[in-house]
């Protein structure tokens, strides 16, 4: 049989057995993707206008467009004027620094100033930026990422070289320039417009405390009589509204600036998740190398040594043959015992890697695993080139603990597994003639599976209707020592 | 213990379990030419002392791969008349089956024990002096592999389980005395068993080694 494997191999489906039924026919019930690209509002927001309709609304734009009974029965005014606030009170102690000299000495040149105030906002504009970042979870309940990657390596120089590249420190560059400039005026005119209609509504009742005189005049029109009094605070309270708007949609596009400058893009997210995937894939080879190491420890150390041992204790034993004594009894036992030990580490280490994976790739580990199956497993390979150690260890493994189900639960006379190269893809069925109805969340097993299939990229599909019979298809990436 | 004093040629990387197995062959009769721990040495080890048998381990630098199966595949190919018991840790039938397939006009003896089996110092000797004559003696661990899985396997399916049973010890380089003894039979009974195997497998008196061919049918099969 073995000797027929390989030229299955080779020629390719001499036993191919019958699959019970086409595989497109039966629905799909468990598919996990290495990462899903998309882009970040897509899958969050199913309904046409971005929220659902009674839900409440997550930030200051949603609630500007829900009608005045929603903005104005809602806090998100009070958060806009409290975003616009922090955006007024830096404007205003920056402006005060500068007028009372406390930036720069007066004593510089004016271009050397300019210079000054350029260098300062590009130092400052990441710190700045970040904080930007914070505040607009005042009036947006979705938090802002970082757009800056971070270094590989060490070091302030290949730290600025690496900002100095990023489009995204640029971007915070100019947001600095905007808020020095024109945002300031905006948080500014925000504050004024509210003090105003609050000075509107509650200078007729702070006069008398305050005692300096009427506190609004229009023009000639000194307010006093009480009747005048009524009609400011009337105009005040009709105002309030139109404030409450007004300040939302300040803030509403002040937020909008600072998404536009401050998120990360959608290539840089990308990039990211490509940077993620690559890390992933590093991480998975080392952790394929460890194992090697373990494996190899055990064999060329603890192994060997206990076959020294045995062969010693043999030897006593031997001497000892004709004797029958205690001594040679116990000679006889303590070496059954190190057999004992040398068998479970043999397992132990088959376990952790074994040699045929590394020798002979994929297709012989496997008609390994085959051969030692209760269940008869019939093997089918039709692939001969090697594949990166990572993606074969999760082939294997992925269809030793396959076999392992079908032997558990699934009460078959047989199973097979088949093998082969479907584009750039290694795909390994593994199936059985079992009673079915497996289900991915029952077992710790095939959720380990999934997530290991998923650290090299691929994925898993399980087929396994009540009844059988049960197929499970593993996808992985076409990754040949070359390509790497 | 030994019958005859062989000239062995050892190859085993690990230091302490070489020098180990050369006291163990030395103390009890044989003569190691070479000790080696690389399986070029041991190639070449060969050439130089063309011993009657060769003992050698699978994983072994350079590569630390299975470089002593392959040298020991490759000196059947050249060395028609050399015995090659391979020691090892891995009971995988694939390394056998391959080892079995090797060296097509081979006429040496060929064995695949498993290290635990040093420790039975008498059954080592006697596996060594059978493949030394020309014996083929497979680890039972790897026998019981195969014993699990190929029973429904043709030509194996033709035989009686006590066919199987006998064959099985055969494979493990079991002389007829020896397999009456563990089967609690005659000889004779074992004697006819055999011949029935024979017959089933198609193996006819000119086929010569007739119970390794049928030891080769049982693993390939």
């Amino acid at each position: 049989m073995t000797l027929l494997k390989h030229r299955e191999m080779s020629g390719g489906g001499l036993v191919r057995p019958r699959l019970p039924m086409p595989i497109m026919a039966r629905g799909l019930i468990h598919r996990r993707r290495a990462l899903l690209i998309s882009s970040p509002s897509a899958g969050r927001r199913p309904f046409a206008n971005g929220y659902p309709p009674d839900a409440a609304p997550l930030n200051c734009r949603q609630a500007l467009t829900r009608g005045p009974r929603v903005l104005l029965t809602s806090s998100w005014p009070w958060r806009s004027f409290g975003y616009l606030l922090c955006g007024a009170v830096f404007a205003f102690l920056i402006m005060g620094a500068e007028m009372n000299g406390l930036l720069f000495p007066d004593s510089l040149p004016d271009y050397a100033q300019l210079v000054l105030v350029v260098f300062l906002a590009a130092v400052i504009s990441m710190p700045v930026a970040a904080a930007e970042r914070l505040r607009l979870r005042i009036v947006d309940s979705e938090p802002v990422g970082n757009p800056h990657v971070a270094p590989d390596e060490a070091g302030l120089k290949a730290w600025l070289w690496l900002r100095i590249g990023e489009a995204a420190t640029w971007r915070e560059f100019s947001y600095m320039i905007a808020l020095t400039t024109v945002l300031s005026v905006i948080d500014l005119g925000g504050v004024l417009l509210l003090g105003s209609v609050v000075i509107l509504i509650a200078a007729p009742f702070a006069e008398p405390f305050v005692g300096l005189g009427p506190l609004v005049v229009f023009g000639s029109w000194h307010v006093s009589s009480l009747l005048d009094r009524m009609l400011v605070v009337l105009l005040g309270l009709v105002l309030l509204p139109l404030v409450a708007y007004t300040v939302t949609a300040l803030a509403v596009g002040r937020a909008s600036f600072v998404r536009l400058l401050l998120a990360p893009r959608e290539s840089e997210i990308v990039a990211r998740v490509q940077e993620l995937t690559r890390s992933r894939i590093r991480l998975a080879d080392a952790f394929e190398a460890e194992r090697k190491r373990i494996e190899r420890d055990l064999h060329d150390g603890a192994q060997q040594r206990l076959v020294a041992l045995i062969m010693t204790l043999g030897i006593v034993e031997h001497g000892l043959e004709d004797e029958q004594s205690d001594r040679a009894q116990l000679v006889a036992r303590a070496r059954k015992e190190a057999e004992g030990v040398l068998a479970d580490l043999r397992e132990l280490i088959r376990g952790i890697h074994p040699q045929l994976l590394t020798d002979r790739g994929v297709p012989a580990a496997v008609t390994e695993v085959a051969d030692r199956s209760p269940v008869p497993v019939h093997v089918d390979f039709t692939i001969l080139e090697r594949l990166v150690p990572a993606v074969e260890t999760v082939a294997y493994f992925a269809v030793k603990e396959a076999l392992t189900n079908v032997v558990k639960h699934s009460r078959a006379r047989t199973a097979w597994v088949t093998g082969c190269r479907e584009e750039d893809r290694l795909v390994l069925r593994v199936g059985d003639d079992g009673v079915g109805g497996a289900r991915p969340e029952d077992g710790r097993g095939l959720q380990g599976l999934s997530d290991r299939v998923a650290v090299v990229g691929g994925r898993l599909k399980l087929l396994s209707p009540p009844g059988g019979p049960t197929e499970l298809v593993v996808e992985l990436p076409w990754r040949t020592p070359d390509s790497a | 213990m030994a019958n005859t004093r062989l000239r062995i040629v050892l190859a085993e990387d690990a230091v302490l379990l070489r020098e180990g197995l050369v006291e163990l062959l030395e103390r009890f009769g044989h003569e190691v030419v070479a000790a080696v721990g690389d399986s070029r040495d041991l190639i070449t080890a060969v050439d130089e002392h063309l011993p009657d048998i060769v003992v050698t381990d699978v994983r072994m630098p350079p590569d630390f791969k299975d470089d002593g199966l392959r040298a020991a595949m490759d000196l059947r190919g050249r060395f028609p008349a050399l015995a090659v018991l391979v020691l090892t840790q891995y009971a995988t039938t694939a390394y056998a089956c391959e080892l079995l397939e090797s060296g097509e006009h081979s006429r040496g003896g060929l064995g695949y024990l498993l290290k635990d089996r040093i420790g039975g110092v008498a059954e080592f000797l006697a596996a060594i002096d059978c493949v030394a004559t020309g014996g083929t003696v497979i680890d039972p661990e790897v026998i019981h592999q195969l014993m699990g899985r190929r029973q429904v396997d043709e030509p194996l399916g033709r035989l009686t389980p006590r066919e199987r049973e006998v064959l099985g010890l055969m494979a493990e380089g079991k002389t007829n005395a020896a397999i009456a003894a563990a089967l609690n039979v005659s000889q004779p009974t074992v004697a006819k068993g055999i011949g029935s195997i024979f017959l089933k497998f198609g193996l006819s008196e000119d086929d010569g080694h007739r119970r390794v061919l049928a030891v080769l049918t049982y693993l390939r099969s």
